[in-house]
C-alpha cells in the first residue's frame, strides 16, 4: 500500500506541478483575462449600474475588438479605492465613477481629463441636453469633466393605502413642501408593530447617513461652518436638526437603523416593512419597476423634500464618469462613457429592461422626449425633475456658509471629516452614546479643518 | 507518585536534544570559516527575501510618519517631525480603539482555548461517528473569513430576518439588533467560531500525545477524574495551550476581514480595532502621515508584547533542543 | 518507577487514541454531536441558502422547506467567476512553492546544521509575522504603484510568500528536528555527500511535515484579504474580493452572496477535510508522531 500511495503522491504533485507552470505561462501578463484593447471601469454597485453592465454586450457589439471590464463596489469602498488611484495618478481604471463632489476638486488638481473636447467631436452626444445644475457642478472653469449617469435630488415616498387606512390627506398641490414636523406626525400614526413609520438612513458613510442628515441641517437652519470657518456642528440649529432625526428614527424608525443605508431602506420599503421612506429620487428606478415590486404599482405616493425653515431643501448629487488622468485607454474609456451618458442609451434601458428603470434626471430630454417614460413617470417624474432644477448647492444654508454643497461640504477634507462625523451620528443613532456627545466630538474633528482653511 | 506524565514526554525531549546536541559537537568540531557559510547558506535566501519584504516597506513608514501628507490635498507633503505622533498621542479614539483591539484578542483567544480544550476533550473518547464529528468540527477555521463574517452578518444576525433572532422568537425575546447593540460581542462570536476548531485540534494532539498508561495507573490507585486531569492531563497540555494562545493572538493582531465585513467598525468606533482604524485612516480618510504614525506606535507596543510571548513559546517549545 | 518511565518511553505506541470500548450512546458523544453540528450550522445554513431564491433566502421566519433552485450558481458564473478563481490558485500556488523552496533551506540550516544564533534567526522570523500588516500597506500600496505592479498578482505572490515563510520555517524545522541523528550519522560514514543524505534520507522523512506545513500555508493564502482587497482592483482579483463583489447591487443578493461564498470556501474545505491529518500534525507543529 505505501508504495502506491507513495506513487499516487508524486503523481498528484508533478500534475500540479505542470498546472501551475501553465497557468504561469498565461499569467504572463501579470493577470487572468488580460487582453488588447481593453476597458476597464470602476462603477459603484447601485441598481442603475448594473443595469449598464447587464447592457454592455451592446457596446461590445457595436465595439468589435474592445473587452471591458468593470469592478462594482459598494459606494464607500468605491470610493476609496477611486479616490485613492486618482491621487496617485493610478493607471488601473479607465473610466470612474465619481460625483460632483469629487469632479470640481479633482479638475483642479489635474487629476482628471478634459472632456469637453471629446464631447464636441462626437456627434449626436449633445453636452447641453444635461440638466444646467447638474452641469454646473461637474464643470470647472467652463469645461466638463465628467459627465452625468443619473443625477438625483431627495424627495419624500409614501404608501397612499397606508395612509388612507390610517385617514391621513395629503395636499396634493403641485408646489407644496411637507414640513419635518407633519412627517414626524405621519410616521407615528402610521406605524405599527412590524412595520417602520419612516425609514430613515443611519448608515456611516458621508454619502450614507450624512445626505439626509445635511438636508435636515440644513432646512433647520443649521450650517457645517461659518463664513470664517469656524465649525458649527455644536450650534442650537444644528443640535436642533440632529435630535429631530434621531428621535424620528427612535420613535418611528427601522430597526437597526446604524447600518442602514439606501439599500436597505429600498428592500424595507418594497417590501412593505415602511410606510415612509426619504430619500434619493433616484429610488424610483427600484421601487416602480413591476419587475421587482408589481405590488407596489400605483400605491406609492411622492411629495417635495420635507422642509423646516428653508424651502427647496433636496440635495442635489449625480453619479457621474469621468477619465482619471493615468487611464491608459482614454479614448476607449470616451468611447464607453459617451455609450452609456448618450440619449440612444437611455432609450435602451427603457425598451430592453423597462421604462422604470431609465437612468433619472440626467438629461433633461428624458423627461421630454420620451414619451413612454413620461407615461409611466407620471406620479414622480415632474417632481423630480423640479427637485433637481430647485437644489440650491451654491448657497444651501439658511445662513452664509464658505463652502457649496447641499449634502456635502465641498472641500476635499470632506470625505475624511464626513466619515468621522458620520460614526459619531451613526453612533447616537444606535443608541451608543447621545446626540450631544457625538456632536461635541464631531465639533471637534471639524474644528481642526476649519482651522486649516482659516490660515490660509 | 512520584512519576508524573511529563517523564514520557520529557524523556523524549531530551533524547532529541541529546542527539542534536551529539551531532552538533560532532559537526562544530573544527568549524571553519567556510563552512560557518556553507552552513548559513540555505538559510539567507528565506532571511533576506523576508528583509527586503518586510522591512524596506517599514523604514518608508517610519519616514512617512513624519510628514503631513494628506492624499487629496495636493502639496501637503511636508515634513513636520513628530507632530503626527503627538496628534495620535491626543487622539482618544485611538486609544479607544487600542483598547478595543487588546479587549478582542484577549477575549476570543481565552474563550476560544476554553472552547477547543472542552471539545477536545470531548472527541478524545470513542463515540459512534467521531471521526465525522471531528470533520464538522473543523470546518469553521477553513471557511474564508471574510465568506464567515458575511454569512453570519446577514443570515445570522440580522435583525428581521437573520435566523437567530427567530430562533430567540421561539422562547420570547423580541428581535434584537445584534450588530447595532452589541458590535464587538459579535465579532468576538464570529472569531470564537472561527478559531475554536484550531485550538481545539491543537489541543487534542495534546491529548493524543499523552500517555495512557499514566492515567490508567491514576485511576487504578484511585484518584479521581478531575484530580486525573487537574494533575497530569493539564500539564502534559500546557505547552500545547499556550502554543494556541501565542498563535491565535499573533494571528488575531491582524483581525480585519471580521470587522470590515460585519460592522465597518460602527457604530462609531465600537468595534473598530486598531488594523481596522489604521485602515480608514489611510484608504478612506487619505491622511498617510498620520496612518503611518499609529501603525508605528502600534508596531512598538506589539514588539513589548511580543518579546514576552516569544520568550514563553520557545522556552516551553525548545525542549527539543538545549540552548547552545 | 524506573521501569514505568522506560516503558513508556519505549512504546510510543500508548499515545494512540483512547481505546476505550466504544459506548455508543454515551452522554458524551451526544454532547459531542451537537456541539459539532452547532459549529457546523452556520457553514450548513450558507449552503443551503445558495440554493434559495432570492425571495426563499431573506424571509422570516426563515424557510427551511423551500424548492431548491441552481439559479445562483449560474449567476455567479455569469459573472465570471473563473479569473478570480485562477488568480486565487496562482496566487496561492505559486507563493506555497516559493515558500517550500524558501523555507526548506533555511528550516534545515536552523535545525540539523545549525547556525550560530540560530535563536535570534528565529527570533526574527517569527517578528516579522507579530508586526501588524497595517502598519506597513501604506508603503506597500505606493511602492507596488511605483514599480506598476498594482492590480498585477505577482505583487500578491510576493506578499504571500513573505506572509506564510515564518510560519512555515518554524514549522518544518520541528519536523526536522524529529529525524533521528543515527540516520543521518549512518548516511555520512557510507560517504554520501550532504547533498545525497538529505535528499535520500531526510527529505522522504520530512515529506509529510512539508506537506502539513504546504496545506497550513495553502488555507492561509487562499483566505487572505486585506492584501487583496487593497492592492488589486479588477485584473488580479482573488475569490475573497471576488465575493465581496456581490454583496452590493439591487434589493436582496443573501442567496448569490451565499453561493459565491460556498464556491469560493469550497476548495479549501474540500482539501482540510481530506488531509485533516495532516492539518492535526502540522498545527500541533509535529509534537505527535
Amino acid at each position: 500500500m505505501k508504495p502506491l500511495r507513495r506513487a499516487l503522491h508524486r503523481l498528484a504533485v508533478c500534475a500540479a506541478a505542470s498546472g501551475l507552470v501553465l497557468t504561469a505561462g498565461c499569467a504572463g501578463a501579470g493577470s487572468f483575462g488580460a487582453s488588447e484593447n481593453e476597458v476597464t471601469i470602476a462603477l459603484v454597485s447601485n441598481s442603475q449600474m448594473t443595469d449598464a453592465q447587464e447592457l454592455s454586450t451592446d457596446f461590445e457589439a457595436k465595439n468589435p475588438g474592445t473587452k471591458l471590464k468593470f469592478i462594482t463596489l459598494s459606494e464607500n469602498q468605491a470610493r476609496a479605492k477611486i479616490t485613492m488611484s486618482a491621487a496617485m495618478g493610478g493607471s488601473e481604471f479607465d473610466v470612474v465613477m465619481i460625483s460632483n463632489f469629487e469632479t470640481p476638486q479633482w479638475a483642479r488638481d489635474g487629476w482628471l481629463l478634459n472632456l469637453s473636447d471629446y464631447a464636441k467631436n462626437t456627434p449626436g452626444y449633445d453636452e447641453n441636453d444635461f440638466i444646467p445644475s447638474l452641469r454646473e457642478s461637474l464643470s470647472y472653469e467652463g469645461d466638463m469633466y465628467s459627465v452625468p449617469f443619473y443625477g438625483e435630488s431627495s424627495f419624500l415616498m409614501y404608501r397612499k393605502d397606508l395612509f388612507e387606512q390610517a385617514g391621513i390627506k395629503v395636499n396634493q398641490d403641485k408646489n407644496y413642501q411637507p414640513t419635518w414636523q407633519e412627517v414626524a406626525d405621519w410616521a407615528k400614526t402610521v406605524k405599527t408593530d412590524d412595520r417602520a413609520g419612516i425609514c430613515l438612513r443611519g448608515k456611516p458613510g458621508w454619502g450614507e447617513v450624512l445626505a439626509p442628515l445635511d438636508t435636515v441641517i440644513n432646512t433647520f437652519g443649521g450650517r457645517w461652518f461659518d463664513e470664517k470657518w469656524n465649525a458649527q456642528l455644536n450650534s442650537p440649529e444644528v443640535k436642533r436638526a440632529v435630535n429631530f432625526y434621531v428621535d424620528l428614527i427612535g420613535q418611528a424608525g427601522e430597526l437597526g437603523a446604524s447600518s442602514s443605508g439606501f439599500q436597505e431602506c429600498a428592500n424595507l420599503f418594497g417590501q412593505g416593512q415602511t410606510a415612509m421612506w426619504y430619500d434619493a429620487t433616484s429610488a424610483v428606478s427600484v421601487l416602480e419597476d413591476p419587475k421587482s415590486y408589481p405590488e407596489l404599482q400605483g400605491k406609492i405616493g411622492y411629495l417635495a423634500a420635507p422642509i423646516a425653515e428653508k424651502p427647496n431643501s433636496g440635495w442635489l448629487y449625480t453619479w457621474s464618469l469621468g477619465i482619471p488622468q493615468g487611464a491608459k485607454n482614454p479614448d476607449g474609456a470616451w468611447k464607453f462613457i459617451s455609450w452609456m451618458t448618450s440619449k440612444e442609451y437611455l432609450r435602451m434601458v427603457g425598451e430592453k429592461l423597462g421604462w422604470a428603470r431609465v437612468p433619472p434626471g440626467s438629461r433633461t430630454s428624458t423627461y421630454t422626449e420620451l414619451p413612454e417614460y413620461e407615461a409611466i413617470s407620471k406620479s414622480y417624474g415632474p417632481l423630480t425633475l423640479q427637485s433637481i432644477k430647485n437644489a440650491t448647492p451654491n448657497k444651501p444654508t439658511v445662513q452664509p456658509v464658505p463652502y457649496t454643497g447641499v449634502q456635502f461640504v465641498g472641500i476635499p477634507e470632506f470625505q475624511d471629516l464626513g466619515t468621522r462625523v458620520s460614526q459619531q451620528i451613526s453612533a447616537a443613532i444606535a443608541g451608543q452614546k447621545s446626540v450631544d456627545d457625538a456632536l461635541e466630538q464631531s465639533q471637534k474633528y471639524a474644528e481642526v479643518v476649519g482651522r486649516t482653511y482659516q490660515e490660509k | 507518585m512520584t512519576v508524573t506524565a511529563e517523564t514520557a514526554a520529557e524523556a523524549d525531549e531530551r533524547a532529541v536534544a541529546e542527539r542534536v546536541r551529539k551531532i552538533r559537537e560532532r559537526q562544530n568540531v573544527g568549524v571553519s570559516r567556510a563552512e560557518g557559510w556553507r552552513r548559513r547558506g540555505p538559510l539567507l535566501p528565506a532571511l533576506i527575501f523576508m528583509i527586503v519584504v518586510t522591512q524596506i516597506p517599514f523604514l518608508l513608514t517610519l519616514y512617512y510618519s513624519t510628514l503631513s501628507w494628506n492624499l487629496v490635498r495636493p502639496g501637503s507633503r511636508q515634513f513636520v517631525g513628530l507632530n503626527n505622533y503627538i496628534a495620535v498621542v491626543q487622539d482618544s479614539q485611538f486609544w479607544r480603539v487600542g483598547l478595543n483591539t487588546v479587549l478582542l484578542i484577549v477575549v476570543v483567544v481565552l474563550v476560544s482555548a476554553l472552547l477547543g480544550l472542552l471539545l477536545a476533550l470531548l472527541l478524545d473518547r470513542a463515540f459512534l461517528g467521531r471521526g465525522v464529528v471531528r470533520t464538522l468540527l473543523i470546518t469553521p477555521f477553513l471557511v474564508t473569513p471574510v465568506a464567515a463574517a458575511l454569512i453570519w452578518k446577514t443570515t445570522i444576525l440580522d435583525p428581521t430576518n437573520g435566523i437567530l433572532n427567530w430562533l430567540l422568537s421561539l422562547v420570547g425575546i423580541g428581535p434584537v439588533d445584534w450588530i447595532g447593540e452589541f458590535p464587538l460581542t459579535m465579532v468576538m462570536v464570529e472569531l470564537i467560531w472561527q478559531w475554536t476548531p484550531f485550538m481545539m485540534l491543537l489541543i487534542l494532539a495534546g491529548l493524543q500525545s499523552m500517555p495512557r498508561d499514566i492515567l490508567e495507573a491514576g485511576r487504578v490507585d484511585g484518584a479521581a477524574a478531575f484530580q486525573l486531569f487537574r494533575e497530569l492531563t493539564l500539564p502534559h497540555l500546557r505547552r500545547f495551550i499556550e502554543l494556541g494562545v501565542v498563535l491565535g493572538a499573533i494571528y488575531l493582531v491582524n483581525t480585519f476581514d471580521a470587522i470590515y465585513m460585519m460592522t465597518q467598525g460602527g457604530p462609531g468606533i465600537a468595534s473598530a480595532n486598531l488594523p481596522f482604524y489604521i485602515y480608514q485612516r489611510a484608504f478612506l480618510g487619505f491622511d498617510m502621515g498620520q496612518a503611518a504614525a499609529m501603525g508605528v506606535v502600534v508596531v512598538i507596543f506589539t514588539i513589548i508584547i511580543a518579546n514576552f510571548a516569544l520568550r514563553l513559546i520557545f522556552k516551553s517549545f525548545s525542549g527539543k533542543e538545549e540552548a547552545a | 518507577m524506573t521501569t514505568t518511565v522506560e516503558k513508556t518511553a519505549a512504546t510510543p505506541s500508548a499515545a494512540a487514541p483512547s481505546k476505550k470500548k466504544a459506548r455508543k450512546f454515551s452522554p458524551w458523544g451526544v454532547l459531542a454531536w451537537l456541539a459539532g453540528l452547532g459549529f457546523f450550522f452556520p457553514v450548513f445554513w450558507m449552503v443551503l441558502t445558495a440554493f434559495k431564491s432570492e425571495a426563499d433566502a431573506a424571509t422570516s421566519p426563515p424557510k427551511v422547506i423551500f424548492s431548491p433552485t441552481l439559479d445562483q450558481f449560474k449567476a455567479v458564473f455569469e459573472q465570471e467567476i473563473g479569473p478570480a478563481f485562477m488568480n486565487s490558485v496562482f496566487a496561492t500556488g505559486i507563493s506555497t512553492v516559493l515558500v517550500l523552496l524558501l523555507g526548506v533551506p533555511a528550516a534545515f540550516a536552523l535545525s540539523l546544521r545549525p547556525v550560530r544564533k540560530t535563536q535570534d534567526a528565529l527570533f526574527f522570523f517569527m517578528s516579522t509575522k507579530m508586526l501588524p500588516i497595517v502598519a506597513v500597506i501604506l508603503p506597500l500600496y505606493v511602492i507596488v504603484s511605483n514599480i506598476g505592479l498594482l492590480d498585477n498578482i505577482w505583487a500578491l505572490v510576493i506578499l504571500y510568500t513573505a506572509m506564510n515563510l515564518p510560519i512555515a520555517v518554524w514549522m518544518m524545522r520541528s519536523f526536522f528536528l524529529e529525524v533521528p541523528g543515527e540516520l543521518l550519522e549512518a548516511a555520512s560514514l557510507d560517504g554520501a555527500s550532504l547533498w545525497r543524505s538529505v535528499r535520500e534520507v531526510i527529505l522522504p522523512l520530512v515529506s509529510p511535515g512539508i506537506a502539513a506545513t504546504a496545506l497550513i500555508c495553502v488555507i492561509f493564502a487562499w483566505n487572505e484579504f486585506f492584501f487583496a482587497v487593497n492592492l488589486t482592483a479588477v485584473n488580479a482579483q482573488t475569490m475573497p474580493v471576488y465575493l465581496v463583489g456581490f454583496i452590493a447591487g439591487q434589493g436582496q443578493y443573501w442567496a448569490v452572496l451565499s453561493a459565491a461564498a460556498t464556491l469560493s470556501a469550497l476548495p479549501v474545505i474540500l482539501c482540510g477535510w481530506f488531509a485533516q491529518n495532516k492539518l492535526v500534525r502540522g498545527l500541533s507543529f509535529g509534537a505527535i508522531k
